[in-house]
């Protein structure tokens, strides 16, 4: 006799009045293929976990990104934010785009250069400059964007040095309206700051003023916000202007847009909530073109958007280790994704999906890492089917800061392999393996010959 | 072991417990446990029974049957001895 499909016996309790927020029944959705490559022959050539780059996500959303800007405004340019992804292969495909390179470290600064970006198309931003960096800025022609007075003073006492004329531009912080007020970083508007910023740039023989940067923080919701930034800093472009008949080359606008990703406890899936690139656009440029600046003296619109541009071209695939039950008889999942390699777990809810056929059944389920603590939670609470040991499972939206803000912790990094636009697969960073940590790592003379104790 | 009398359990799958007013959504495959637990078969005698009729290899079933009669212990539905 022929037996019966099997379906694993489930029970669920049915909660009266409280409006599951999921429904009862949905249908679970599986992903198996990344741009039409079977997760499967990934994790067999690569093994799991494993970060996959979707080049023609990439170039896709930089365009849509740089359309938004270009239709609305006759002058855009993008530096690519290399905090956010600064993989050489990923940071390649944005400069092929056409973006420049946002930097804001002497590595980062390094790493631009030797993708082969002109050092007049590098932004240095950020508070940490050594003077060697400050230095090379100048010489290559960088764009130095001045976080504070003491950096303003090293720039002039370097710069005399120098044959060249440091180009700068300030970081300008301000009200938009959107808390927590960003005021850590750069100078401040509203208490006249900047203004005496851009007066000491402007009487110093050294410097010359080519711009004016804001990032008024990240994941904005509000697109009206960079509408207040911009006016702002179009004031300060126009009141430079009117005093020393010098006009600012360019208005830098930061980062900040918002991924599709969900922020934790927000009710509603980003997706259906984040403001698109036209929406920012929109707030952007006509607040510009509704500024005071007059047509033809326009700066040049410079975005250094991060996490809205590589977040969905980023994928991990990982497998499940076990489930079990909780005292409390919820079902757990551990896979072999941590906290230490999907970092963005502490902000987002990241969407988890099974990666080949599954149970249609859900359950309420916690979905935890497999590192030796208690923090390492991937998510607290998910309708989730039951995998079996091994099964796989890819998490979409993961290209923004995981790969940067990554801890070794316990285990080695992953590979990381990117999907070029003919569907062929590219390993573009190694996973790690002792010769790596044996490479930083120094015993001391004294300590090197200690195993006859044991 | 036993499921507490009184519990009644219908062919499409709702369950009431007149104890505590809670109601269930279960399975076929829970339907049919919850039956062969009425009519006093064993956890051993259930997954034989299983095995005989479904197309599941016996990890996964003996894994998945203490699962189950762990969330009725957890919802209180069976008999304590
Ligand atoms: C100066 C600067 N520009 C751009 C970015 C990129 O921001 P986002 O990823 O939010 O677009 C950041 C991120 O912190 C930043 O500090």
């Amino acid at each position: 006799m022929k037996k019966l499909r099997y379906e694993r016996p489930i029970i669920n309790k049915i909660k009266a009045g409280v409006p599951d927020k999921y429904g009862m029944q949905t249908k679970v959705k599986i992903r198996t293929e990344i741009d039409g490559v079977p997760v499967k022959e990934i994790v067999e050539k690569y093994g799991s976990p494993v970060f996959v780059i979707s080049e023609k996500t990439i170039r896709d959303t930089y365009q849509q990104a740089y359309m938004a800007f270009q239709s609305r405004y006759p002058k855009v340019q993008f530096a690519w934010s290399y905090k956010t992804n600064y993989l050489d292969a990923v940071c390649k495909v944005y400069h092929e785009e056409g973006s420049w390179a946002e930097v804001v470290s002497g590595f980062e600064y390094e790493k631009a250069l030797k993708n082969g970006v002109p050092g007049n198309k590098i932004i240095f931003n950020g508070p940490d400059k050594t003077d060697e960096d400050i230095k090379n800025a100048i010489e290559n022609g960088s764009y130095i964007h001045i976080d504070h007075f003491d950096e303003l003073y090293s720039i002039i006492r370097l710069s005399n040095n120098s044959t060249k004329k440091a180009k700068v531009a300030i970081r300008v912080n301000m009200d938009t309206g959107v808390y927590p007020k960003w005021d850590r970083f750069g100078f401040n508007y509203e208490n006249g700051e900047a203004w005496s910023a851009i007066n000491r740039i402007m009487i110093s023989e050294n410097m010359e003023l080519v711009g004016l940067h804001t990032h008024i923080g990240t994941y904005m919701m509000t697109a009206n916000a960079y509408a207040v930034a911009a006016s702002k800093l179009a004031a300060l472009a126009d009141r430079t202007n009117k005093k020393y008949n010098h006009s600012i080359k360019y208005i830098d606008m930061g980062g900040g847009f918002a991924s599709k990703n969900t922020l934790k406890g927000a009710y509603l899936p980003g997706k259906d909530t984040c403001p698109s690139f036209d929406d920012y656009a929109e707030a952007i440029t006509s607040a510009l073109i509704n500024s005071d600046i007059e047509p033809d003296k326009l700066p040049v619109l410079f975005l250094e958007t991060g996490r809205a541009l590589i977040d969905d071209a980023g994928y991990l695939i990982g497998s499940v280790l076990a489930n079990k039950r909780l005292s409390n008889a919820r079902r757990a999942t551990i896979i072999d994704i941590g906290v230490n390699i999907l970092f963005t777990s502490f902000w987002y809810e990241h969407e988890v999906y099974p990666a080949q056929e599954c149970s249609q059944q859900t359950e309420d389920t916690t979905l935890y890492g497999p590192l030796c603590m208690n923090i390492d939670v991937i998510r607290e609470s998910i309708q989730f089917p039951l995998l079996q040991k091994g099964d796989l499972i890819l998490i979409p939206r993961v290209g923004a800061y995981n790969m940067t803000q990554w801890m070794q912790f316990i285990t080695y990094r992953p590979n990381v392999v990117m999907i070029d636009k003919d569907k062929n697969l590219h390993l573009i960073r190694k996973k790690e393996d002792l010769l790596v940590f044996k490479q930083q790592e120094i015993v001391p003379d004294f300590l090197s010959d200690q195993f006859d104790k044991l | 072991m036993k499921l507490k009398s009184n519990i009644a359990v219908s062919e499409n799958g709702f369950m009431f417990d007149p104890y505590t007013g809670d109601s269930y959504n279960l399975n076929e495959t829970a339907v049919e446990i919850l039956k062969l637990l009425k009519s006093g078969k064993t956890n051993e005698e259930i997954i034989e029974h299983f095995k005989e009729k479904y197309d599941v290899d016996d990890a996964t079933l003996e894994q998945n049957i203490y699962d189950f009669i762990a969330m009725l212990n957890h919802y209180d539905l069976i008999e304590k001895q």
